[in-house]
């Protein structure tokens, strides 16, 4: 037989299997076939990649050369990783000092945008807009404003005199934070305040004209109606908005490159340096183990919050 | 005969009847309410719009050292001079964005149209078990496995290639993309598609003729999506990409800025923010709604 004519005869058996399959199995084939590609693509590249960091933590990795199987050096290596611990903690000072900004101040957008009054869907749409904006470039756009020289910052505060002198905004360790901090609330309050907004407005109107007649102010309704109604929403705001920070890498690699003397460098930075920048993949591997046992206790304490309405 | 038109039209502010009271109470706190959002969005804006202004100094006067608040002449300059840094220039690495965004946008539209579908209405063996492992990519960020990502990608000679961040990309837009569309598909009423069925229409030309236009503002949305988290997305750009030639827009603005073509002009790098920020200001600005719906439903209910 031919190859064309053998290819044709297993293309006429196929046909005919299929024609023979009732209309539930053939549905059941078909459904199959849909999900396939996205199956095929998340074994790919998520599964079998979670799978290998696994894999990888207990080996010496390097780029080039051989790898071996080092058990759990990388682990115990880690513990006594001076700079690691101090990723750990910087990360951790990072995402408590920058919840709270995004938190409130989205909080206080949401309320100003609360109700359908005249342009306000303007006000809603230049308050998002920073949030298209990719954290890489808006990080570049804000190392050029805080710049000693070029930027428009000192710019203003000398102008205003507030300063005598133009500052270094990113020379130390404490003012370093803060700008990185106000550039990341610029660029991602927009999302906190349109999760919250959504949360204000699935609350009736009544229960805050009930209120109203009963002589309650603004504060006693915040608190007796507004918080407790938005448990969840304020809840998923806060997770997300933490589980970003944890992850934090653009603004420091961008921003402060890791500096000054080291002090802003990240757990996802700290991974990048060793795995890419010296080439230690095992151990970055072991590193990125520990990281994603902190986002999946996160992401856990998500989905219980947010379980528990239904 | 005085007293009586006394108590009844009082003089002053506190003559006022209580209504009305409310009323410029109200007035007022509205004028406070706008004043207030006038400042922020002035701020807000601030940014974007001094970068704007930035790009269009004359290149001498964008390095100006104290810098000035405006332009004194308007020029393109700045842009002409970033289409010369490199190799290829900004429009190479414009290019190289547009090309993996655009590859990303059509493999997650094609991949999650299917998979929602199949999920949404077909029973097969293992269904929610392989529902809940694509949701499951939710849960781990790709910062986690960038490492074993570029190893593979290394092995199949897909680093510096676009399709290769591409193919990343898509991946991790799929929990969303099928969350997304199996919603919207469940949303689609099952009697338009048992008539179609019954009139011996096949599932795959069904999707496309009829499905695709009932579930377009799902496909609308996974776009955007796919669109600017790939045009953004800098982390795994920098790692899988060690060419330069090869790299997308963010990270060859860090080449500019980082003076590796002469000295850091600083102009160029606000000429590149503005052409990195403009399509995605766009789209978002032009479906603004969809955006905001998807950010909504994906991120309170998944």
């Amino acid at each position: 037989m031919s190859a064309a004519a053998r290819e044709k005869d297993i293309a006429l058996r196929m046909t005919l299997r299929l024609e023979s399959l009732s209309w539930e199995q053939r549905r059941k084939l078909t459904g199959l076939l849909f999900v396939l590609p996205t199956v095929l693509f998340v074994t790919v590249f998520f599964i079998i990649p979670l799978a290998m960091t696994v894999f990888m933590s207990f080996h010496d990795w390097p780029l080039i050369g051989e790898q071996s199987w080092i058990g759990t050096t990388n682990y115990t290596e880690l513990a006594k990783d001076r700079q690691y611990l101090k990723s750990l903690d910087f990360t951790f000072r990072y995402t408590i000092l920058v919840t709270p900004p995004i938190f409130i101040l989205g909080f206080i957008l949401a309320s100003l945008v609360r109700h359908n009054i005249r342009f306000i869907g303007i006000f809603r749409t230049i308050f998002f807009l920073p949030v298209v904006i990719g954290l890489g470039v808006s990080s570049l756009l804000w190392i050029w404003m805080l710049d000693q020289r070029v930027g428009i910052f000192n710019k203003i505060l000398l102008d205003l005199h507030l300063i005598a002198k133009p500052q270094l905004f990113l020379a130390k360790p404490t003012t370093a934070m803060n700008v990185i901090i106000l550039s990341v609330v610029w660029k991602t309050v927009g999302f906190t305040m349109i999760l919250l907004l959504a949360g204000l407005q699935s609350i009736p109107d009544e229960l805050y004209e009930s209120a109203d007649v009963d002589g309650a102010g603004y504060f006693r309704k915040l608190l007796y109606i507004t918080l407790p109604l938005m448990r969840r929403t304020i809840a998923l705001a806060l997770i997300l908005s933490v589980i970003g920070s944890v992850l934090a890498f653009d603004q420091f690699y961008i921003i402060t490159r890791g500096g000054p003397r080291n002090s802003t460098i990240s757990i996802v930075y700290w991974i990048f340096n060793n795995s890419f920048t010296y080439w230690k993949m095992g151990y970055g591997a072991a590193m990125s183990i520990v990281l994603l046992g902190i986002l999946v206790a996160l992401t856990s304490v998500q989905y219980y919050v947010l379980r528990e309405r239904y | 005969m005085t007293a009586a038109p006394l108590r009844e039209r009082p003089a002053g502010i506190s003559g006022l009847t209580q209504q009305q009271k409310r009323r410029i109470r109200r007035q007022a706190l509205l004028a406070i309410k706008y004043f207030l959002l006038t400042v922020l969005a002035i701020l807000f804006l601030f940014p974007i719009a001094w970068s704007l202004l930035n790009s269009l100094k004359v290149p001498s006067e964008a390095l100006a050292i104290p810098p000035t608040y405006l332009p004194t002449r308007i020029v393109f300059d700045s842009y002409t001079k970033l289409t010369s840094f490199g190799n290829y220039g900004v429009v190479g690495h414009v290019g190289n964005s547009a090309i993996v965004a655009l590859m990303t946008v059509f493999g997650s539209l094609v991949l999650s149209t299917l998979g929602g579908y199949g999920f949404a209405r077909f029973n097969f063996p293992g269904k929610n078990a392989l529902f809940i492992m694509v949701l499951s990519t939710l849960m781990i960020p790709f910062q986690s496995i960038l490492i074993p990502l570029f190893v593979m990608l290394v092995r199949f000679e897909l680093n510096d290639t676009l399709v290769g961040l591409a193919l990343v990309y898509i991946t991790f837009q799929l929990p969303f993309g099928i969350f997304l569309m199996r919603n919207s598909f469940l949303a689609v009423p099952r009697e338009i598609e048992e008539a179609a069925l019954l009139d011996g229409c096949s599932s795959l030309s069904l999707l496309y003729r009829m499905m695709l236009r009932l579930v377009l503002p799902g496909i609308v949305t996974v776009a955007i999506y796919a669109f600017i988290n790939s045009w953004n997305e800098f982390l795994a750009a920098l790692i899988f990409m060690s060419d330069q030639d090869k790299f997308t827009l963010p990270v060859f603005l860090t080449l500019v800025r980082s003076g590796i073509y002469g000295t850091v002009d600083w102009g160029a790098l606000q000429a590149g923010i503005i052409v990195a920020i403009f399509p995605c200001l766009v789209v978002f600005l032009l479906l603004q709604r969809y955006y905001i719906n998807g950010l909504i439903g994906g991120a309170v209910n998944n």
